[in-house]
């Protein structure tokens, strides 16, 4: 792709190259400039959160609206944990993230290993199947499990975010593709030296999949970190809250007051997920291309 | 494969020389490691399958079965038949909600399909390694900000009064814009959110599927002097078809589920204007206690989701190239 936009075409005279080259610089500044303006509108409402967090209650609603803060005002942040229970929330957030991501670490894990493999009857008619959910939505599925949630007590619980987000079909699949791509010489030499078909799995093939688990890992943190939907419908109790809804609920006691505070909210919501973004990137983008490339 | 045919291959053997004790031991050991082996399968699958059964694949039976009956969790559910469906096809709340979806997802997955296939060519052409990086990352930040926290910022940064945008509209001339107050300009900026929050994505999958075209096919493209327009419509074009068909189809599926934006930023007003069919869903379902009602908006959101999943697929083989 790169060798193919420079132009190695069959030679001409001398001006027209000259005229073929000077276009393609011109054609090339043009995209950089288009890129730059799309990078621009990307970035510009990070920037303006993070400013407008720090302005006074009296200009954090006024315009024009100031990029760099010359007297940052830091009570804003403060001001987030008196309006609602924020720690909790924070809290709240970590508990149920990490615990969804164990969890479908571990079930992906082995139901992959087990369609990569091992033998058994009908594996390929419940490999398709489970394919096919993924077709389902969320809110096709919404009603009934917040029935069976309730039905089980844990309504109102932070239970009621974990469980239901256990099993997961694309996490299988992901799982599944990176599994195949071991060699099986592997195995055959471990089942030689008396490993038993669970320590073959734990010991051989796990951590040659590390990778895999951090795609997977990334893809969960950053889904489960920002849901809104089911913890909206399964949780009403603030203390309970994650940091999405807690957020919505800052904006609307807010109404009348200091957006500041809201943007400080929404800028301390933001550190965890950059941070594990800045060592995860390359893991996040592989799994979302595993899903188009492969899929 | 291979542990089957040597077990077969024990088998035989042992017919014949079953006398002998350390041919049977061979024998068993075998066989009995493939019983587990597949034991093993069903042990390893079984989280898996048990949660998929009770979270995912029975719910949406589960749905058609609660779409029929009127429910509101406190008294006993009371079979109606289909009479929710026949309310729903004259709900003009509900219809409203469903072309809202439709309107959305036209706008928002075309423009969605189309900007991350321009962002990723121009980042996938000759540009410096670390210029290429600090675009991919930077059109990739998005990602990271919730739905919930999106349309809050954007919200206020489309305020028609205070917010940025419009303050700087104003300097090059342009009068205030009601992004939020006006029903077409709600929708124009519910899209625009959208975009703002899923484009890099889309980009992502098309970076996957320029990377992936064989370099033989561009060289030979070259040789034969095409460029420019000729060289996307006739080479590029054909050759990113499939992520084209997944990024259509993953669009689609997403924009019809839309739910966080337009719920933050325009509580999916003014009026109807922005109210998509999974709010409507809510509203009944958990708002008006309507478990029934809600349930077959559910139930024909799904199909809609199927229908138009599987017409993509169908209509797919006229024009998806498979390398």
């Amino acid at each position: 792709m790169q060798s193919t936009m420079m132009p190695t075409a069959p030679r001409r005279s001398s001006a027209a190259a000259a005229g073929d080259f000077l276009r393609y610089r011109l054609g090339m500044w043009l995209l950089l400039l288009v890129t730059t303006v799309f990078a621009i509108i990307v970035v510009a409402p990070f920037a303006w959160t993070v400013s407008t967090s720090m302005r006074t209650p009296m200009e954090s609603f006024s315009v024009p609206p100031q990029w760099i803060v010359l007297n940052p005002d830091w009570s804003n942040y403060a001001r987030v944990f008196e309006e609602i229970p924020f720690f909790r929330q924070i809290l709240n957030s970590f508990v149920v993230t990490l615990a969804v991501v164990v969890g479908q670490l571990f079930t992906a894990s082995l139901a992959g290993y087990a369609f990569a493999r091992l033998e058994f009857p009908g594996r390929n008619l419940l490999f398709w199947l489970i394919m096919a959910t993924m077709m389902i939505p969320l809110q096709a599925t919404i009603i009934p499990v917040f029935v069976i949630i309730s039905r089980m007590g844990l309504a109102n619980t932070l239970w009621s975010l974990i469980i239901p987000a256990l099993p997961t079909a694309f996490g299988t699949f992901l799982m599944r593709q990176y599994f195949l791509g071991v060699p099986k010489d592997f195995e055959e030499a471990a089942v030689i030296d008396g490993a038993n078909q669970f320590s073959v799995f734990a010991r051989v093939y796990l951590p040659l999949v590390t990778p895999a688990l951090a795609v997977l890992a990334m893809l969960v943190f950053n889904g489960m970190w920002n849901d809104f939907f089911r913890p909206l419908i399964f949780i009403n109790d603030p203390l309970l809250f994650t940091i999405p809804l807690g957020l919505n609920d800052l904006k609307g006691y807010m109404a009348t007051g200091s957006i500041s505070v809201v943007l400080a909210g929404v800028t301390m919501s933001l550190i965890p997920v950059v941070i594990v973004y800045i060592f995860g990137q390359r893991y996040l983008i592989e799994g979302i291309m595993m899903g188009g490339v492969k899929g | 494969m291979s542990s089957v045919a040597s077990t077969n291959k024990h088998v035989g053997q042992s017919k014949s020389r079953s006398r002998n004790p350390y041919r049977l031991m061979t024998e068993n050991t075998l066989s009995g490691m493939a019983r587990r082996k597949a034991l093993m399968g069903y042990l390893f699958l079984f989280p898996t399958i048990l949660g998929i059964l009770v979270f995912t694949a029975g719910p949406v039976l589960f749905s058609f079965v609660l779409s029929l009956f009127r429910w509101n969790v406190f008294s006993p559910p009371e079979w109606i038949g289909f009479v929710s469906y026949q309310r729903m096809v004259t709900d003009s709340r509900a219809l409203t909600g469903f072309w809202n979806s439709f309107i959305f997802v036209v706008f928002a997955v075309s423009l969605q399909v189309l900007l991350g296939l321009v962002l990723a060519m121009i980042l996938q052409s000759h540009m410096a390694t670390w210029l290429r990086y600090t675009y991919r990352t930077t059109f990739l930040l998005p990602m990271l900000m919730s739905g919930a926290a999106t349309a809050i910022v954007l919200g206020y940064m489309l305020h028609k009064e205070f917010g940025a945008v419009n303050y700087y509209l104003g300097r090059i001339g342009i009068p205030p814009i009601p992004w939020l107050t006006q029903p077409t300009w709600a929708m124009v900026s519910v899209i625009m959110s959208y975009l703002w929050l899923s484009t890099g994505f889309a980009m992502i999958l098309f970076i996957g599927g320029l990377t992936n075209i064989s370099n033989e096919i561009l060289d030979a493209a070259d040789v034969d002097g095409a460029r420019g327009l000729t060289r996307f419509w006739n080479i590029t074009l054909p050759l990113v078809s499939p992520t084209l068909l997944f990024a259509a189809v993953t669009g689609v599926i997403g924009g019809l589920q839309v739910f966080n934006l337009p719920y933050i930023m325009t509580r999916g007003g003014p009026g109807d204007s922005t109210r998509t069919a999974v709010m409507v869903m809510y509203e009944s379902a958990f708002k008006n206690m309507e478990i029934g009602y809600g349930s077959t908006i559910a139930v024909v959101l799904f199909l809609v989701i199927l229908a138009v999943t599987a017409g993509q697929f169908g209509l797919s083989k006229r024009w998806v190239f498979y390398q």
